[in-house]
């Protein structure tokens, strides 16, 4: 049950259109920046391949400049 | 920010969070998610949110505290304070943590045979009134001390004033706030005659322009300085970063200027030189509202025992006082300083453009300074000259490092020579103080004792033989620490220490107190914009933990204080408060009242009819003003503000061939000054671990160290070693290391130097000669 947090770097004019992107795929929660053009974003999935399935999608959005990692923790299945 | 542990993976859901956000707060200086912040909180109809004032630095932020089954368990900025409008930093965000790390204190500790021994509450305050009071039927009054805080709440410290001033009778009585604001006191009572600034936040909306005086805002004021990025966003304002160090505040600003140390004084006095050499003068504002004086030079560092110095103003004229300046043309300053004569008068022409509206601000690199009443007064020579102070946007401002600084020690007076209204060498201050004690006038000493420095020192000699420490941790904080440190470990002394935590300074108590941390109790703080702000008690403390201001009342009424503390435990924060609003009831420092404090996120003194006073000196805001003029500088007695003479003299020790870099110490925007809350916050300490020792790549790639490697630091005080950090958060100037303080496990202050400046009597963190080696 992987939960990562990453910092999100939208092109140029771009923050709001990277937010709508990110707020559609059901396993991001999007924190944007009040003053700076970033993102914080928190994905959750059930499992590696759901999280390659993510990757896959997040690859493809193009308002998306650069995904930094943060952090990167693995809960327990029953919680 | 919000911690409710309801089950793991939401725990650790929010550790992910709180993990971007403090390494987006590190990236982009300022940065702010406040609306998401309200999304992430707990939705709970049971939810109980009250407002305090954050705890975690002196800028006051207003937050709201959420509370559920009597655990504080989220917390969010308070959009009704005007200090942060509903902003929180990566410290306020995470201030609920710090109550519930682990280790807690929540029983009394007492040393028998070398081992620590829980005790009940009851004992161990019957132990300490009774060692005062052995201590001083055998050594004297004068050998007790105590030694506070600016993180002391108003009533923490007004009742150890009262304690040890009115009823004991010794000025034995000083805070941490000396470390890190007393040269902001004096600068303001030398120039102004009265303490704290004319000015307020608000002035961050009118300035045109800012300069940063040594001041690492992105760090140490994130929620201000966003404040300014903000008004640049909006309004293209200038940013001006005049610093000894590349941080990410010189990274963020418009300008990044460059000085040698303790160079500032030649730079403030080459801009006063350009300001009148170019007809920037504010003339009649001048004629009308300021004197000139000069003082002694050649005052030494106070680095022996018992150094005493007495300034002596002398009257100038203007005349005098330019051709004083004539030394400090921007070419000869230049040649000094490592700053460029285009920039010397690139900043004096910002400051001289009568269109432009001027701030200044500055917190530890003025203040702690050899010569740091000195540097205050030239930063406001420079608004004086050009009469650009007291109105919105132009406004000197010292900022301060700590929640209480102004309201506790600056305001009640926490400090040896201080009362909360007035000092003890004078009669009519001493009477009026007495009246309200309800103590013998006769019972407040005329002569102050020992600044901190030589509170340290005198304990160390057995001048002083009992120390109660409450809220600070000067084992860790303390220049030239070892020697602090040894002394205060000697046969004959009895220490004392209140704290939430184990620290180095509970290391070496004789008795160790639970303390009450912020909500927790009532209390209040005063922020450096003078503004005062209640908090309710809101959760219970842990085990036996009591508040620093109870733990105070106990130990008077147990030695015989039982009329001067009257005050009940349920309403005995309302009963000082009011008490303390008599000592300051007048135009020029009224306190607002506690009812309206409760009910409004603070208010500013002077709380006149009403209202607070938002620019002081300023008839048109000032209610104080009376001399029918629009400006009047009434904490002098002819109503002039003073521009001083004072010139540019080295620091107390230099790099030299044995010793050839320049050692800085500060802070980091992580961890609260010596760690000993934010290290227990889980996230926050893995930001940042440990401490380091900054290089400038050139230094670095000469003595062939790389970010990590492990560097040996030599003074004349010892040695220490740190890993390396090159080209990492902060970037030294050639030939400079800076090494942050908050780690107890890699003690930079046994190796700084216990020189200060001789008439705030702050040391100086800043600067001292070191020798940098691989290790």
């Amino acid at each position: 049950m992987p939960i990562k947090s990453y910092l999100a770097h939208p092109h140029t004019g771009k923050k709001d259109e990277l937010i709508k992107a990110l707020s559609l795929i059901q396993q991001c929660e999007v924190m944007p920046a009040q003053n700076q053009d970033v993102l914080i974003l928190v994905t959750e999935t059930e499992n590696k391949t759901e999280e390659a399935t993510l990757k896959e999608k997040l690859d493809t959005i193009d308002s998306l400049k650069l995904l930094a990692m943060v952090s990167g923790f693995n809960t327990p299945q029953n919680n | 920010m919000y911690t409710s542990i309801t089950n793991r993976r939401e725990f650790i859901k929010k550790m992910a969070v709180l993990s971007a956000m403090t390494a987006a707060a590190t990236m982009f200086p300022g940065i702010l998610f406040a609306e998401e912040q309200e999304k992430g909180i707990p939705n709970s109809a049971n939810l109980d949110w009250k407002k305090a004032p954050c705890r975690f630095c002196g800028v006051g932020c207003g937050v709201l505290v959420g509370t559920e089954n009597g655990k504080a368990i989220a917390v969010k900025g308070d959009p009704k304070s005007p200090v942060n409008k509903g902003l929180c930093c990566v410290k306020g965000y995470h201030s609920i943590m710090a109550l519930y790390g682990k280790d807690r204190l929540t029983k009394p500790l007492v040393k028998k045979n070398g081992q620590y021994v829980e005790t009940s509450m009851k004992e161990a305050l019957d132990l300490v009134a009774s060692k005062m009071q052995d201590t001083i039927k055998n050594h004297g009054k004068d050998a007790v001390s105590i030694y506070g805080s600016g993180q002391w709440t108003i009533p923490d410290g007004y009742a150890a004033s009262k304690l040890f001033k009115g009823c004991i009778g010794t000025n034995n009585v000083e805070a941490n706030a000396r470390l890190c604001m007393a040269s902001a006191v004096t600068g303001f009572l030398t120039s102004f005659g009265i303490d704290e600034p004319m000015g307020c936040y608000e002035d961050i909306d009118y300035a045109d322009v800012f300069f940063l005086w040594g001041n690492n805002m992105a760090e140490m004021h994130p929620v201000l300085f966003s404040r300014l990025l903000d008004q640049r966003l909006k309004r293209g304002v200038k940013i001006i970063d005049f610093a000894t160090r590349t941080t990410r505040t010189s990274k963020a600003a418009d300008s990044s200027i460059l000085f040698q140390p303790q160079t500032d004084l030649a730079v403030a006095n080459a801009i006063c030189y350009e300001i009148i050499n170019n007809g920037w003068v504010n003339k009649s504002f001048v004629d009308k509202h300021c004197n000139f004086n000069k003082g002694l030079t050649n005052m030494g560092y106070g680095l022996e025992d018992n150094y005493k110095f007495k300034d002596k103003p002398e009257k100038i004229n203007f005349e005098a006082y330019k051709k004083f300046l004539e030394d400090y043309t921007p070419e000869k300053v230049s040649k000094i300083s490592g700053v460029s004569v285009k920039d010397i008068k690139y900043m004096a022409a910002l400051y001289g453009d009568p269109n432009k509206k001027v701030m200044s601000l500055w917190c530890m690199g003025m203040n702690q300074h050899s010569r740091g009443t000195w540097i205050n007064n030239l930063v406001y020579n420079i608004h004086l000259l050009t009469g650009k102070i007291s109105t919105p946007g132009n406004s000197p401002f010292s900022l301060t490092g700590q929640p209480s600084a102004c309201g506790t020690v600056r305001e009640v007076g926490t400090l040896t020579h201080k009362l909360p209204h007035g000092v003890v060498m004078n009669k009519k201050h001493r009477e009026f103080a007495a009246k309200i004690w309800d103590v013998p006038v006769e019972n407040i000493d005329p002569k102050p004792t020992y600044h901190t420095v030589e509170m340290f020192r005198a304990l160390d000699r057995g001048d002083i033989r009992f120390m109660w420490i409450q809220v600070t941790n000067p084992m860790v904080t303390m220049p030239k620490l070892k020697r602090y440190r040894d002394g205060a470990k000697k046969e004959g002394r009895f220490i004392v220490v209140s704290d939430i935590y184990p620290t180095p300074t509970t290391d070496i108590a004789d008795v160790i107190l639970p303390s009450a941390m912020w909500i927790e109790r009532e209390g209040l703080f005063g922020n450096s914009e003078r503004r005062t702000q209640h908090f309710d008690q809101m959760v219970d403390p842990p085990g036996e933990a009591m508040s620093d201001t109870w733990q105070l009342v106990e130990v008077a009424k147990r030695m015989g204080y039982e009329k001067q503390f009257y005050y009940k435990e349920e309403t005995h924060i309302e009963e000082i408060y009011t008490e303390y609003r008599k000592h300051h009831d007048n135009k020029k420092h009224n306190m607002a009242p506690l009812e309206v404090l409760k009910s409004q996120p603070g208010a500013m003194w002077p709380y006149v009819d009403g209202k607070s006073t938002q620019w002081r000196f300023n008839a048109k805001y000032d209610p104080a003003c009376s001399n029918g003029e629009d400006f009047h500088f009434y904490g002098k007695p002819d109503g002039k503000a003073i521009i001083w003479q004072r010139p540019y003299e080295p620091a107390a020790e230099e790099p030299d061939e044995e010793y050839p870099y320049w050692l800085n110490t500060g802070r980091v925007v992580e961890h609260w000054h010596t760690g000993s809350m934010t290290r227990r916050i889980p996230v926050l300490h893995k930001a940042m671990p440990h401490a380091y020792v900054e290089l400038h790549p050139n230094d670095a790639k000469r003595l062939q160290i790389k970010t990590g490697d492990k560097v040996k630091l030599t003074t004349r005080r010892g040695e220490i070693i740190l890993p390396a950090s090159i080209d990492q958060r902060g970037v030294p100037a050639p030939m400079q290391v800076f090494v942050p303080f908050f780690d107890e496990n890699l003690l930079i202050n046994d190796i700084t130097l216990d020189s200060f400046c001789p008439i705030s009597k702050e040391p100086d963190y800043k600067k001292c000669a070191v020798k940098v080696e691989k290790a």
